[in-house]
């Protein structure tokens, strides 16, 4: 089962430079760990320590934002497209908000 | 540096004020490789927040297949801070995702002024550049300086010391 899995600029020094890979599994989660296979790391750049969906990547199976598929739980199936992109946010909000939004590893990465 | 034509600025700070106090954003494309941005596309903030921006995941996603379809990329990701400096703040830092962008700020705390500075944000690391604003419609060669709302003079603008 072959998902085409389309990689943004900042996490394709996991893929070799490649702008697209491909993948399988039932569901986002299993198709990050068959990446992660052999594009080691990739998956710890996408889901945080607690097993969540990171704050900072935007991911689409075909046109939907996995958020409202039931994020790494969504259902996948051959000849789906999935996207990453990294999400664009930021502002003058205070650090300590910002990170209680993104997590812990968020305030790590920002040190 | 960035080199950015005057009239995407002024629509960048037009765009800016429309918005304010809630913080505006959105990018500037150009094609690949370039480091040339031409295409100016507004997004709206979903957070509709005084503090904090975040593009729309649907529109970004529409938005970033269009310039995949041009040969385009993000040159510029520009956004406003409405009560404080032109400056990266740490949240900033922590989503900076574009290692090749120039991200550019712009504060709207001064009613009649604009601070305008840009950034590069790779790996946590934050670099200000100089910001060259061209005045296509005088002469495709002159560059002058955003002076904060006086009238343009005919020299560089280099950020001091960094």
């Amino acid at each position: 089962m072959a998902i085409e899995v389309r990689i943004p600029t900042i996490l394709r020094s996991y893929t070799g430079g490649a702008k697209v890979v491909e993948g399988a599994g039932d569901t986002l989660s299993d198709l990050l760990t068959d990446l992660d296979s052999r594009h080691a790391g990739l998956k710890g750049r996408l889901v945080t320590d607690a097993g969540a969906l990171h704050r900072f990547v935007n991911v689409y199976v075909n046109d939907e934002d996995v958020r409202f598929l039931g994020a790494l739980d969504a259902k996948l199936n051959d000849g789906d497209s999935v996207t990453i992109l990294p999400a664009v946010a930021g502002g003058a909000f205070g650090f300590a908000a910002a990170a209680a939004i993104a997590g812990h590893r968020a305030a790590v990465a920002a040190r | 540096m960035l080199s950015i034509d005057r009239s995407i600025v002024d629509a960048i700070v037009a765009h800016a004020r429309r918005d304010h106090p809630d913080e505006a954003c959105g990018v500037v494309a150009g094609p690949v490789g370039s480091d040339t941005p031409t295409r100016h596309i507004p997004m709206e903030n979903s957070a509709r927040s005084m503090t904090f921006y975040e593009f729309d995941s649907m529109e970004q996603l529409r938005v970033w297949r269009a310039m995949d379809d041009r040969d385009e990329e993000p040159v510029v990701i520009y956004h406003s801070h409405t009560a404080t400096e032109a400056y990266p703040s740490r949240t900033d830092i922590s989503f900076a995702g574009e290692p090749g962008a120039h991200y550019l700020l712009v504060s709207t705390r001064e009613p009649d002024t604009e601070e305008i500075r840009s950034f590069r944000i790779v790996d946590g690391v934050v670099t200000e550049e100089p910001v060259r604003i061209v005045d296509a419609a005088v002469d495709p060669h002159a560059v002058q300086s955003y002076m904060f709302g006086q009238s343009p003079a005919t020299v560089d603008y280099e950020c001091s010391g960094r």
